[in-house]
C-alpha cells in the first residue's frame, strides 16, 4: 500500500515537472474569492447544471465521491489504526445512500457513452475516442462501490478481507490511473478551480509576466509546452473531455477548422507524450511544432474570441489568452495570412483597417475637440463608426441623441485611431501598443470626464487594456443612465412587431453587461420582447469578432447565419444589437439566408432615435 | 529621312499598332524586324513597313531575350535607327530595357503616345497605377532611342496596309544562351490569379442563378477579361473564393473594372485599388455602386450583358 | 549562395485624392503612407525562402534619400542579413537608368549568385530597371517569374508570358529574376520585429564610395526628363449612359476603348 501511494506521488511528481517548466503566472491572492469560486462552481458544480442529464449524474457522482472520499481514506489508514473506518452509524447510512447512488450515476453515465452517445462527446476533429476510458474508470467506479458493501455486508470474514483488499487496490490503482488521461481532472479541477482568473474575461493576459517591457522580450507567445504559463498547462490537464467548449464555440458549429476542446486534448496528448510518465522528456527541437503543427493557425485564426468555451467550462478551463498567446507566436514568427496582413498593415500606416486617410473619416455630428478643448463625455467612435457607412448611421444616431439630451460631447476627430483591440487579440501586441500611445496622446491633450462608445471592443479596450483614470461606458450603459435621468422621453414605435436583443460577446460575456440594453429596450412603451435561447452569457457570436471582418476560414455555414436561424426560432422580427460588428454581420446573414425583408437589424440607438421620433418607423413588409 | 526600327513580337494585332505608333514621327523609314514566321506573315509586315528583316527562329522558337539581343545588336549599329520601338508586354519587358541597355539607348516606357520632337523624342505615360499622367522626353542622345508602346494605345486607320517593303533575311548570330527554355504550361483554370489582371468583369448577386454564368463567362472571354465576384456569388458556390473581392477576400488593381448586378457594398468596393475605370450595370438607380463608378448604365443585365458581347466582337472583328 | 536583393519604397496612393503640386512635378504628399513596394517584397520573400533552403546570405539595398532605410529595416526584419543604403544628394532626380548605374557599381565585384528585383515599381511602373541591371552587369535575366528554384548553378524559374501562359527557364548563375507578385507569400512583419532591428547601422554608400561620376547620375546625368505631370481628365461620379440599349453601348464601348479596355 506505501508502495502504492509512493507509485502516486512520483506519477504526480512527473505530471507537475511540465508545470514546474512552465512560465510564470501570478494567481495568489485575493483568496476570499478563490475560496469562494471553489466552493459555488467546485464543490457547488454551479455550471453542471446547463446541461442537465449530464450535468445532475456529475453532481451525484461527485458529491458521492465527496461523501465517499472519508470512508475510503479510512478504509486505507484501517491497517494502521485499526477500527478507524467505523466513524458512525449517521455517516454509514449517508454513505451506502451515496454509494447506491453513485453506483445508478455509474449506469447512467456508461449509458449515455455507449447507447445515447451526444453529439458532443465525439469531437468532429478527434481521432481517438475517449469512450472507452471513460467506460473503464466508470466500470472502476462502480467495483470500488461494490467492494465496499462487500465490506460491511460480507457475511464472512474472510468475504469482508477480500474486499478490504480489493476495495484498496482498487482505489490506489484508480488513483495511480487518473494522471494517464481525462480523469486526471479529479485530482486537478479543484485546484484549477481554485487558481482561476479572478478578473473580466475580457483582459487579455501581457505577453509575459516576468518581463514588462515588450521589446525587450527574447521570444513572443507559445510555440512549445514550454512556453505556456503553469496555469494554462493545468488547465490542460483539467480538461474532462466533456465537449461543452466546442458545443457552445460558433467556430465548431459552423464547421470550421476550429473546436476549442481539441486544443486541450491535443495539448494534453503532447504534454503526456513528451514528458512521461517513465522515460526521458524529448527535447523541443525533436518534438512536432505545437504551434503550426499539431495546433494549426487556421484553427487559431478561426476563432472570434467569443469567450462562449470558457464560459461553459464547469472546470473554468480558460482559453482566450492560450489561444492569444500562440497567435502571438503566428505573428512573431511572420506567419498571418495575407488577408489579415492587409488590415494589419493599414492599421499600423494609417490607424485604422480600412486604410483610410484619416481625414475621411465620417461626420457624427459631435462636436470635434481641439488640443486643449474640454467636454464632458469623450464619444469614441473606433474605425467602423468611422469609416463604414452604414454602421455611421449608427454614431450619427447616438450623436443626435446626446445632443437632445444636451450633453456635451466631443470627439478626438482625426487624431483618434483604432483602438488597437482586434489587433492585440490576434496576437499583434506592438501594433496595439502603438496605437494605443497614439490614442492616449490625443486623449492627454483634451479634457473629459468620461468616455462612451458605440462599440464594445473598443470599451473593453479602453476600460480593460488603456488603465484610463475616466470611466469608460457604453451606449446601452449611457443611454440606461440618460433614461434614469429622465433625459429620453421615449415613445411607442406604433408596430407589433417583436424584438430580441442580441448580446455582443465584449459587451455581455466579457464585460458582464447584460441589463442595461434590456433596460433601455424594455422602457420603450408598448414593446414586445423575446429572447432567444442563446442569449446573454450564452449568447452566439455574430462571427465578425476580431478581425474576422476581414479574414474567412473555411466554414460550411457562417456563423452570422447561424445566429440568423436563431432569430427566427425565436419568433423575432428585429434584431437590436449594440455592437458595429453584430450589425453588419447580421445584415450581411439577413441577406444571405434571404430574410432581409423579414428579419431588421438595427443597433439600439438608433432604435431609441426612432423611439425619439427621431426618424420614422420603416413600412412593414 | 529618320529610320525607326520596330520590334515584332506577335504577328496579330500588334504590327498595325506599332506601325501607328512609328506614324507619329512623321515622314519616316520603317523596318520591321521579326524572328521567325512564315512567308505570309511576312508577306504581311511588307504591306504595313518599308522593310522587313527577318531573323531565324531560335532553336526552340521561343521569345528569348538572350537570343533577340544577339540577333538585334548587330542591325542596330549597321542600321543606326533613331528609334527602336517594341510594344510594353511580357516579352517586351523581358527584351526592351536589356537591349536598351547593351545599346545605351535611352528608354520611354509603357508610352500610351509618343511626339517627335527637334532633339529627340516625348512620350505620355501613366504612373501611379494609371492615377496619373506624366509627360517625359529624351534628347540630344547621340545613340537614338528606345520606347515601349502599350498594347492598344495606338490604332491605325484601316486602309494603310499599303506599303510594299522589301524582305531581306539575316544570317543567323550563334549564340550560347545562357538562359534555356524548357517549357511552356498552361496554369490550371482554378489557379488564376485576379489580382494581375488588367480587365475583371464581376458579377454580383443580381446574375441570380448559376444558369445564367454563362452570359457574363462570355463577355469575359469577349472582352479578354477575368471573372471576379462578390461574396454572395461565392456563397452560392457559383464562382471560387479565389475571385472574391473585397475586404474579406482580394485586393485588385486592373485597369478596367466592369461590374454586373453589384450593388457596391463598402466591403466589396474595399477591395477595388489603384482607380480603375469603373463600369457599373444594375438595375437600381440608387445603387451605391454608381458613386464609385466612372460610367452607369441602368439597365437589366440580361439583355445589356449579351449585347455587349455581342458589340465586342463585333468591333474586334 | 550571395542573393541580392534590390527594393524601392514606394508611396501607397491608393485612398488618397491625388494632387499635383506648384512646380507641376511631383505629387502632393501629405496624406501619403510609404512602404516597400508590393513588388519587391515579393523578391525579398523570394530571396529569404532561397536562403532557408540553401544557406547564404541575403543582403538588401535601395537607392535613395535618408527615409528610404526604412524599407531596409523591414527587410532586415523580415530576415536579411544585410542591408546598403545608396544614398548620396547627387542621386536625387535619377531616372531609372541613373538608378541602374547606381546598382550596377555598387554590385560590381560582389560574390554575386543571384540578383532579384520586384518587376515593377507600384510608383513608376516602367519595369526597367532589373533589366537595365541585367545589361550593365551582362547577366542573364528572367522577368515576371512566377516561380523561383535553384538548384547547383542552375536557376529554373517560370515566368508569366501573354495569354495566361507560363514558361519554364533555366538560368546559369550568376542572373538576374525581375518577380511579380503572387510567387510566394511574403511574411508578416510585425512592429516588434522592426523595433528589433532599429538599432542596426545600415552601411551608406555615396557617389565617391562607388566610383560613379556624378554628372552620370541624379537629374543632371537623367536620360529621360520628367517634363510635367498631369491628371488624365476624370469626372467625379458616374457618367450615367442613356438612350436605347444599343446607343448605351456603342457609347460603352467608345468609352472602353478610350480606356484601353479594347
Ligand atoms: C464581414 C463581412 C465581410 C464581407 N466581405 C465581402 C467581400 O470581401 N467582398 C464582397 O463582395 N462582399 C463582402 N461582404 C458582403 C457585402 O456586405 C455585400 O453583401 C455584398 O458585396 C453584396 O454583393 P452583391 O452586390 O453581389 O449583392 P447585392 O447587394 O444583393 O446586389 C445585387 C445587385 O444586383 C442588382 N440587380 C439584380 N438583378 C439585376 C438585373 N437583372 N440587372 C441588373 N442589376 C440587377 C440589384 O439592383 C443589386 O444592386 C462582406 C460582408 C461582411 C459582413
Ligand atoms: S472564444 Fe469563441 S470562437 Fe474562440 S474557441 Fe472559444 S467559443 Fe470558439
Ligand atoms: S475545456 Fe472544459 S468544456 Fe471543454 S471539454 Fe474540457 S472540460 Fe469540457
Amino acid at each position: 500500500m506505501a508502495a502504492a501511494l509512493g507509485a502516486l506521488t512520483l506519477i504526480l511528481n512527473r505530471r507537475l515537472a511540465l508545470l514546474r517548466a512552465a512560465a510564470a503566472e501570478p494567481r495568489t491572492g485575493d483568496w476570499g474569492a478563490r475560496l469562494k469560486r471553489l466552493l459555488v462552481i467546485g464543490f457547488g458544480q454551479s455550471r453542471q447544471p446547463r446541461y442537465l442529464v449530464a450535468g445532475l449524474v456529475h453532481v451525484v457522482l461527485f458529491a458521492g465521491f465527496m461523501l465517499l472520499s472519508l470512508r475510503s481514506m479510512s478504509l486505507i489508514a484501517e491497517p494502521f489504526w485499526p477500527g478507524i473506518s467505523n466513524i458512525g452509524e449517521p455517516y454509514t447510512f449517508i454513505r451506502h445512500m451515496a454509494a447506491a447512488l453513485v453506483l445508478v450515476g455509474c449506469a447512467i453515465a456508461a449509458w449515455r457513452r455507449v447507447v445515447v452517445r451526444p453529439a458532443r462527446y465525439h469531437d468532429r476533429h478527434a481521432t481517438v475516442s475517449h469512450t472507452k476510458e471513460a467506460v473503464a474508470i466508470l466500470s472502476l467506479i462502480s467495483f470500488l462501490m461494490i467492494a465496499d458493501a462487500a465490506f460491511d455486508f460480507g457475511g464472512s470474514e474472510g468475504v469482508r478481507k477480500v474486499a478490504f483488499w480489493a476495495h484498496n487496490s482498487a482505489l490506489l490503482f484508480f488513483l495511480c490511473l487518473l494522471p494517464y488521461g481525462k480523469h486526471f481532472h479529479v485530482i486537478t479541477a479543484l485546484p484549477n478551480v481554485f487558481f482561476s482568473s479572478l478578473k473580466l474575461s475580457g483582459v487579455v493576459k501581457p505577453p509575459s509576466y516576468s518581463e514588462s517591457d515588450f521589446d525587450a522580450l527574447e521570444t513572443v507567445g507559445v510555440s512549445k509546452l514550454e512556453d505556456f504559463t503553469w496555469k494554462q498547462l493545468l488547465d490542460v490537464y483539467s480538461c474532462v473531455d466533456c465537449g461543452r467548449c466546442s458545443d457552445h464555440c460558433p467556430a465548431y458549429a459552423s464547421k470550421s477548422p476550429l473546436s476549442p476542446r481539441m486544443l486541450n486534448i491535443k495539448t494534453r496528448d503532447a504534454a503526456f507524450e513528451h514528458y512521461p510518465i517513465k522515460g526521458e522528456i524529448t527535447p523541443p527541437e525533436k518534438r512536432a511544432d505545437l504551434v503550426g503543427e499539431v495546433i494549426t493557425p487556421d484553427e487559431l485564426w478561426s476563432c472570434t474570441t467569443c469567450g462562449a468555451c470558457q464560459e461553459a467550462c464547469p472546470v473554468t478551463i480558460e482559453y482566450l489568452d492560450r489561444i492569444v498567446d500562440m497567435r502571438r507566436f503566428l505573428v512573431d514568427d511572420g506567419n498571418l495570412p495575407a488577408t489579415l496582413q492587409k488590415p494589419m498593415a493599414a492599421l499600423e500606416k494609417r490607424g485604422n483597417p480600412y486604410g483610410k486617410m484619416a481625414r475621411k473619416r465620417g461626420d457624427t455630428g459631435v462636436r470635434v475637440l481641439k488640443e486643449g478643448d474640454a467636454c464632458d463625455t469623450l464619444f469614441f467612435t473606433d474605425s467602423c463608426a468611422a469609416f463604414d457607412p452604414r454602421v455611421q448611421e449608427t454614431a450619427i444616431a447616438f450623436g443626435e441623441i446626446l445632443a437632445q439630451a444636451g450633453v456635451d460631447a466631443g470627439t478626438l476627430g482625426k487624431d483618434e485611431v483604432d483602438s488597437g483591440h482586434e489587433a492585440r487579440r490576434f496576437g499583434e501586441e506592438g501594433l496595439f501598443l502603438t496605437l494605443r500611445e497614439q490614442n492616449l496622446e490625443a486623449m492627454d491633450k483634451r479634457e473629459f470626464t468620461q468616455i462612451v462608445t458605440t462599440d464594445p471592443h473598443a470599451l473593453n479596450a479602453l476600460k480593460n487594456d488603456y488603465e484610463l483614470e475616466q470611466p469608460v461606458l457604453h451606449h446601452s450603459q449611457y443611454l440606461a443612465k440618460l433614461l434614469s435621468e429622465g433625459k429620453l422621453p421615449l415613445q411607442p414605435l406604433g408596430d407589433n412587431r417583436r424584438y430580441t436583443f442580441h448580446d455582443p460577446c465584449y459587451l455581455g460575456r466579457h464585460n458582464n453587461e447584460y441589463a442595461a440594453p434590456r433596460d433601455v429596450l424594455n422602457a420603450i412603451p408598448g414593446i414586445e420582447t423575446v429572447e432567444m435561447e442563446r442569449s446573454r452569457n450564452r449568447s452566439f457570436c455574430c462571427g465578425a469578432g476580431s478581425l474576422n471582418l476581414f479574414h474567412e476560414t473555411e466554414c460550411e455555414r457562417r456563423m452570422g447565419e447561424l445566429r440568423l436561424d436563431m432569430v427566427a426560432e425565436s419568433g423575432a422580427d428585429v434584431v437590436v444589437t449594440a455592437c458595429p460588428f453584430c450589425l453588419s454581420n447580421l445584415e450581411d446573414a439577413a441577406k444571405t439566408t434571404g430574410r432581409e425583408n423579414e428579419i431588421e437589424i438595427i443597433d439600439l440607438a438608433e432604435l431609441v432615435q426612432r423611439s425619439l421620433g427621431k426618424t420614422k418607423q420603416p413600412e412593414k413588409e | 529621312m529618320r529610320d525607326i526600327l520596330v520590334l515584332i513580337e506577335d504577328l496579330i494585332d500588334a504590327p498595325a499598332e506599332l506601325a501607328a505608333a512609328a506614324r507619329c514621327f512623321g515622314d519616316v523609314q520603317t523596318t520591321a524586324f521579326v524572328s521567325g514566321g512564315t512567308e505570309s506573315e511576312h508577306q504581311m509586315l511588307a504591306g504595313l513597313f518599308d522593310c522587313v528583316k527577318v531573323a531565324p527562329a531560335a532553336s526552340d522558337a521561343n521569345w528569348c531575350a538572350e537570343f533577340l539581343c544577339a540577333q538585334i545588336l548587330p542591325l542596330l549599329d549597321s542600321m543606326q535607327p533613331h528609334l527602336v520601338l517594341m510594344h510594353h508586354t511580357n516579352n517586351g519587358l523581358d527584351l526592351a530595357p536589356l537591349l536598351a541597355a547593351k545599346s545605351d539607348r535611352p528608354m520611354l516606357a509603357d508610352c500610351i503616345s509618343l511626339e517627335s520632337r527637334e532633339n529627340g523624342v516625348s512620350a505620355v505615360r501613366t504612373v501611379f497605377g494609371g492615377k496619373v499622367h506624366a509627360r517625359i522626353s529624351a534628347t540630344d542622345s547621340a545613340t537614338g532611342y528606345f520606347a515601349t508602346v502599350r498594347s492598344g494605345a495606338f490604332s491605325m486607320p484601316e486602309d494603310t496596309a499599303t506599303k510594299s517593303g522589301s524582305i531581306v533575311a539575316l544570317p543567323l548570330i550563334e549564340t550560347a544562351p545562357r538562359r534555356r527554355f524548357i517549357e511552356t504550361i498552361t496554369p490550371e483554370a482554378g489557379a488564376v490569379d485576379i489580382t494581375q489582371s488588367e480587365i475583371l468583369v464581376a458579377v454580383g448577386r443580381g446574375i441570380d442563378d448559376e444558369d445564367n454564368m454563362e452570359i457574363v463567362e462570355e463577355l469575359a472571354d469577349a472582352l479578354g477579361a477575368e471573372l471576379a465576384c462578390t461574396r454572395p456569388v461565392v456563397d452560392k458556390g457559383w464562382l471560387e473564393k479565389s475571385r472574391q473581392v473585397g475586404t474579406s477576400g482580394l485586393t485588385v488593381k486592373p485597369k478596367i473594372y466592369l461590374t454586373v448586378g453589384v450593388s457596391g457594398s463598402f466591403q466589396h468596393l474595399g477591395g477595388i485599388k489603384g482607380g480603375p475605370f469603373m463600369v457599373a450595370i444594375n438595375q437600381d438607380a440608387a445603387a451605391p455602386i454608381f458613386a464609385a463608378a466612372d460610367v452607369g448604365i441602368v439597365g437589366d443585365l440580361f439583355d445589356l450583358v449579351p449585347l455587349l458581347e455581342e458589340k465586342i466582337r463585333e468591333r474586334k472583328g | 549562395m550571395d542573393i541580392y536583393v534590390c527594393i524601392k519604397r514606394v508611396a501607397d496612393t491608393s485612398e488618397v485624392d491625388i494632387e499635383i503640386d506648384r512646380t507641376g512635378l511631383a505629387l502632393t504628399e501629405d496624406d501619403f503612407s510609404y512602404d516597400i513596394n508590393e513588388w519587391d517584397n515579393f523578391a525579398v520573400e523570394a530571396a529569404l525562402q532561397l536562403k532557408e533552403e540553401h544557406g547564404g546570405k541575403v543582403t538588401a539595398l535601395t537607392v535613395g534619400i535618408e527615409d528610404d532605410e526604412e524599407v531596409l529595416r523591414r527587410a532586415l526584419a523580415m530576415g536579411c542579413d544585410e542591408a546598403l543604403h545608396l544614398s548620396d544628394p547627387c542621386f536625387e532626380g535619377s531616372d531609372a537608368w541613373g538608378i541602374a548605374q547606381i546598382l550596377s557599381a555598387a554590385l560590381k565585384g560582389k560574390p554575386l549568385d543571384l540578383l532579384l528585383f520586384g518587376t515593377v515599381s507600384a510608383d513608376e511602373g516602367a519595369g526597367q530597371t532589373g533589366g537595365f541591371v541585367a545589361g550593365l552587369l551582362d547577366l542573364p535575366m528572367v522577368s515576371l517569374a512566377t516561380s523561383l528554384k535553384v538548384n547547383g548553378s542552375i536557376a529554373t524559374v517560370s515566368h508569366e508570358v501573354e495569354g495566361g501562359l507560363e514558361r519554364v527557364r533555366e538560368l546559369d548563375l550568376p542572373a538576374v529574376v525581375t518577380v511579380q507578385t503572387g510567387i510566394n507569400e511574403p511574411r508578416y512583419v510585425s512592429i516588434r520585429g522592426i523595433r528589433k532591428v532599429s538599432g542596426i547601422e545600415i552601411p551608406v554608400s555615396g557617389v565617391g564610395d562607388l566610383g560613379l561620376d556624378p554628372n552620370q547620375v541624379g537629374a543632371s546625368g537623367a536620360r529621360v526628363k520628367l517634363e510635367e505631370l498631369f491628371l488624365p481628365p476624370q469626372g467625379q461620379s458616374a457618367q450615367m449612359l442613356e438612350g436605347s440599349d444599343d446607343e448605351i453601348i456603342d457609347k460603352l464601348l467608345d468609352l472602353l476603348q478610350e480606356n484601353g479596355g479594347l
